[in-house]
């Protein structure tokens, strides 16, 4: 064998690696939106507080109760417009959108979420919500970071990045709206444009 | 040379056995259908291909039914795991030369 067979093998085992145990069909388009649905659902909350005649937040009231329905309606929209996008990209790159890769993705990207998800809610129905933001920074961040084994690797900056940013929220809890706004929003187009210009648009 | 040409494996001289290996060294287990998908191969070569990597004891084939349906899983024996390290790190070091 030549030189140039001994390279082709080492490829084609790297590349079986890889694609045996990572989901590679992550729309970075979705990233994008995502990122633009949280700053619109951002905005939808910032105009229901200042036009509510104060400037905080009261628990329990109508504008709160809003505000949770904001949030709900911007992951919901999220998931769908990931699960839509990822689809068709997996059917591009002949592969389907459930396979043991992406099983394991959800698994490992799910169960840090839904951790820190029902813990908030915990919190805040107990009426401690001041550190709201920073909380869904952080578990956000460690659900990327644990999620990254099974997909592109550099999704782990993106939860670096976002953990840093739950943490300085929880120094500055009175800008958690503004740390919000950058970590779900303009992060999220940041590097979903990064994903669709590496992965996406070349192909 | 002559001892990095000997580390050379036969058995992993094929791209469809190459592929089989990589898929069990970072998996604990695959099956039939994934490994068929992944390699793009068909049911009989790939067949053909497991059957003579087990025969090298370098993968382990457990056959049970998902339901009524049989299910074949395969995994990679510790033999089969220190052989292919072995066989990648000679062609590592061939390319290097």
């Amino acid at each position: 064998m030549s030189t140039e067979d001994y390279l082709k093998d080492i490829t084609e085992i790297k590349n079986m690696m890889n694609k045996s145990s990572r989901f590679f069909s992550l729309s970075g388009l979705s990233g994008i939106l995502a990122g633009i649905y949280a700053i619109i659902g951002a905005a939808i909350a910032y105009y229901l507080v200042s036009t509510s005649g104060r400037d905080y937040l009261i628990l329990h009231s109508k504008i709160f109760n809003y505000i949770l329905i904001d949030l709900a309606a911007i992951a919901i929209l999220s998931i769908v417009t990931a699960a839509i996008l990822s689809n068709r990209k997996a059917r591009k790159n002949n592969e389907t959108l459930w396979n043991g890769t992406s099983r394991r993705l959800l698994a490992a990207f799910l169960i840090p979420l839904i951790t820190g998800g029902i813990y908030i809610l915990i919190k805040i129905y107990s009426n401690h919500y001041g550190h709201t933001g920073s909380l869904m920074l952080i578990f956000y961040g460690l659900a990327l970071v644990n999620a990254s084994k099974y997909t592109i690797g550099n999704v782990k900056y993106l939860g670096y990045v976002e953990i840093i940013l739950g943490l300085a929220c929880a120094i500055y809890p009175g800008f958690g709206f503004w740390f919000w706004v950058l970590g779900f929003g303009v992060m999220h187009i940041i590097y979903g444009s990064m994903i669709y210009f590496q992965h996406d648009y070349s192909n | 040379m002559k001892n990095i040409i000997g580390n050379i494996n036969k058995a992993f001289d094929h791209r469809i056995r190459l592929g089989i290996m990589s898929i069990l060294i970072v998996n604990e287990y695959a099956d039939f259908k994934m490994l068929k998908e992944l390699l793009g191969a068909t049911d009989g070569n790939l067949a053909s291909h497991t059957k003579a990597l087990e025969k090298e004891a370098y993968i382990l084939v457990e056959k049970s039914f998902i339901g009524r349906k049989p299910n074949t899983r395969y995994s990679a024996t510790k033999k089969g795991r220190e052989a292919f390290k072995k066989h990648v790190e000679a062609i590592e070091k061939l390319l290097k030369q």
